[in-house]
């Protein structure tokens, strides 16, 4: 006997009330999920739009003794004509600690970016030549007004002093905000201004091309046979509650697994993409054998016992017949899998691959980092510029992720053929 | 012509090379197979020369958790204290305040989804919800520390409540939204899978659709709906970037979601970054601490995937 309430028949009113009230439960759930969802990235397109554009301050740089540096050091700097050219913009300014603040105007990193502006056009040496460099974060930071400057001098980033001669090269034009093409094109570094993702999106694209050279033959040949030829036995019942099982391991296991087996046991590189790819390969394996096994039960089967009618072998008739027609399928379901290896961290954090890299790696076997992992390491800096680098590195990595996304389900659209 | 044909075939097609092929084939899903073996072998090994330093009494019911007191041999508990104990706390502290979140979410949202939402309003919002569980575990992290551990710490503040600045509460929220997707689709498929005459019997008997939701409708799928709650625990429980980055490192027993607590996942990460030296209590403590999450998440999922399918069966 069911108990529908002891109002039962009698309280329509309150009945249908009770009705909308459920309705509404609903409703209200899916829209705190998507209010959670809009807020996020709200808050993190936010915080991003920050550093589409960068500060540039120009300098009038007397690089006329300045030829014997790159001949004496491997990585030249001309942090010295940086500061000269600083002073001479500020005649009046003497005190020494006047001075640090001024200097702190230039990126520490400007000298480096002088040395790379010397390798392009050797004719500015010796010289005294107008350049823009970059500016450092806390001077970027006052220009968008992120400097409270309601408070005390003693408490800002940026004193009094400072702020009157931002004031000047704002009137002689020796300040400008230009789109911030060093963030998609420079490796990461300590100075938040001049830190990019580059080697990071290097790293991330030699480990999801090792992933995929292992993942996808593997996971389509665990499918077929698993699909096509496994005899119903003990044995295929264990591999295939096996998969199941696997897809829901916690993805730091895997990064464990890594650990002991690839750098332990095997002796491979730490913290290279080879080792990263190969076990965010095992971690996506499941999800590729198991959209492949679904790709290739979507194949009529009429198309094989046709084949084995005319003869062919079962070989024969799978990689003929069936393959061909299911490999779109499997192709959009390994995209997917991709997709969740290009947003996995904990793994990647187990064998290492949380180094500090700067240099852009040049193959699977040198140490490197990934996208995810940046977004990790640059989160927890305390920086306030680098809390906007991190919105920015998470916006880059959404796009891929709905790029990847979006090419699957136009490929399904466009090649899946339906039976 | 015929004749011809069977010529080329058996011409083309020695028996030996199907075979291989299909040998090669099923090595290729032995790997599978290969790779859970590997999980276990590595973890029981590492953890096995851990238990030969510490014993399993100490590490499955000891109250302390401080692997890093070795500084100098001689000292004072320089053995470090391997108490798993407040590390289960805070990891079910944590899963508990998610599951809070997700469950009712979950649930309503798939309810509406499956039993009162028209095709159109369906065939936008499922996509729109499984975009949260797309989203990477790091960019939730970031959101929890930076955004929300901030606004509850604020609004604790004027309540008059001390919040610790990794508290329990972000990260348990954040990670609940993250979960409402797998519940939402995995409850979805169960309340569409209970047969369409047991609600058409309950209207007939002049019931309303809401009470025939919670009368009849969900106690039939309540096995299927059960298996999918156990899923999204074992996710909560293994689930480590979001408790990473705002949860905090300080181990303690503690059931206030406001203070600062740790957890099984965060400490393994923890003691295998940096710097570590191989055979040391400390790093092989992580593999322990792998190896009980592994069977934990294992014996959920396994119970989990065991009653969604006997669930299935029944109405099959």
């Amino acid at each position: 006997m069911i108990d529908f309430g002891k109002n039962a028949g009698f309280d329509l009113k309150g009945r249908h009330r009770a009705e909308a009230r459920f309705q509404w439960m609903g409703k209200i759930a899916i829209a705190i999920s998507l209010f959670f969802l809009a807020a996020m990235v709200f808050t993190i397109a936010r915080d991003a739009s920050g550093i589409i554009k960068q500060t540039q301050i120009q300098l009038q740089l007397d690089l006329t003794d300045a030829t014997g540096i790159a001949q004496n050091n491997k990585h030249p700097s001309y942090g010295k004509a940086v500061k000269a050219a600083l002073r001479a913009q500020f005649p009046k300014v003497k005190k020494r600690k006047d001075k640090k603040r001024l200097y702190g105007f230039a990126s520490p990193e400007a000298g480096f970016e002088i040395a790379r502006m010397i390798d392009e056009s050797p004719e500015i040496l010796g010289r005294i030549t107008k350049v823009w460099v970059t500016a450092s974060d806390g001077l970027d930071l006052y220009l968008r007004g992120k400097v409270d400057m309601d408070l005390p001098e003693r408490q800002r980033r940026v004193s009094d002093a400072e702020r009157d001669w931002i004031a000047t090269l704002q009137e002689q034009g020796h300040l400008r905000r230009v789109f911030n093409w060093g963030f998609l094109t420079n490796g990461d570094s300590r100075e938040p201004e001049v830190a990019g993702i580059l080697s990071a999106l290097v790293g991330t694209a030699y480990s999801l091309a090792v992933c995929f050279a292992f993942a996808f033959p593997v996971g389509i040949g665990a499918a077929i046979y698993l699909e096509e030829f496994a005899p119903k036995s003990r044995l295929s019942d264990l591999i295939e509650v096996n998969i199941n099982n696997l897809a829901a391991v916690p993805s730091i296991v895997f990064g464990l697994l890594g650990l002991s087996m690839f750098l332990g046991v095997f002796g491979m590189p730490r913290s290279s993409p080879l080792v990263g790819g190969l076990v965010l390969a095992l971690m996506t394996l499941p999800t590729m054998i198991i959209a492949a096994r679904a790709a290739l039960r979507s194949v009529p089967p009429s198309f094989k016992e046709g084949a084995l009618a005319l003869g062919a072998s079962p070989v024969q008739a799978v990689f003929h017949h069936v393959f061909p027609v299911a490999m779109p399928g499997m192709l959009t379901g390994s995209i997917v899998g991709m997709a969740q290896a290009l947003g996995e961290t904990a793994p990647l954090l187990m064998i290492g691959m949380v180094a500090f890299i700067v240099d852009i790696p040049t193959s699977i076997l040198e140490p490197a980092t990934a996208l995810p992992v940046q977004i990790f390491l640059w989160a927890d800096s305390p920086e306030r510029a680098f809390t906007e680098k991190t919105a920015a590195a998470i916006i880059v990595l959404l796009v891929f992720l709905v790029s990847m996304n979006l090419i699957a389900i136009l490929l399904r659209r466009k090649l899946e053929t339906r039976f | 012509m015929t004749v011809n044909a069977i010529d080329i075939t058996t011409k083309n097609r020695p028996m030996w090379l199907d075979r291989a092929v299909i040998i090669v084939l099923a090595l290729m899903a032995g790997v599978a197979i290969l790779v859970t073996v590997g999980i276990v072998f590595s973890l029981v090994f590492e953890a096995y020369l851990f238990f030969e330093k510490v014993s399993v009494t100490d590490f499955l019911f000891g109250l302390e958790w401080s692997p890093q007191t070795a500084i100098r041999a001689d000292q004072v508990g320089s053995t470090g204290s391997f108490g798993v104990l407040p590390l289960i706390n805070g990891t079910l502290l944590i899963s508990a305040i998610a599951m809070a979140v997700a469950t009712p979410l979950g649930l309503a949202s798939a309810v509406y989804l499956s039993e009162y939402a028209s095709k159109r309003a369906r065939s936008w919002i499922k996509p729109a919800l499984e975009i949260l569980a797309g989203i990477p575990t790091v960019v939730y992290g970031f959101f929890a520390a930076l955004t929300l551990a901030p606004i509850i710490r604020m609004t604790g503040g004027k309540l008059g409540l001390e919040v610790a600045s990794e508290s329990a509460l972000a990260a348990g929220i954040v990670m609940g939204i993250m979960i409402v997707p797998l519940i939402s689709s995995l409850s979805d498929d169960v309340i569409n899978a209970v047969p369409q005459s047991l609600r058409d019997a309950s209207f007939g008997l002049g019931a309303t659709r809401s009470e025939t939701i919670r009368k009849v409708v969900l106690p039939a799928a309540l096995p299927g709906i059960s298996g999918s709650l156990l899923l999204a625990t074992s996710r909560a429980i293994g689930e480590t970037m979001i408790v990473l980055m705002a949860a905090g490192m300080a181990a303690k027993l503690s059931l206030n979601p406001l203070d600062a607590v740790t957890t099984i996942t965060v400490q393994i990460v923890a003691l295998l970054t940096g710097d570590q030296e191989f055979d040391s209590a400390k790093t092989l403590s992580a593999f322990a601490l792998g190896l009980f999450l592994f069977i934990i998440t294992l014996g959920i999922n396994v119970l989990a995937l065991g009653i969604v399918r006997k669930y299935q069966e029944q109405y099959d």
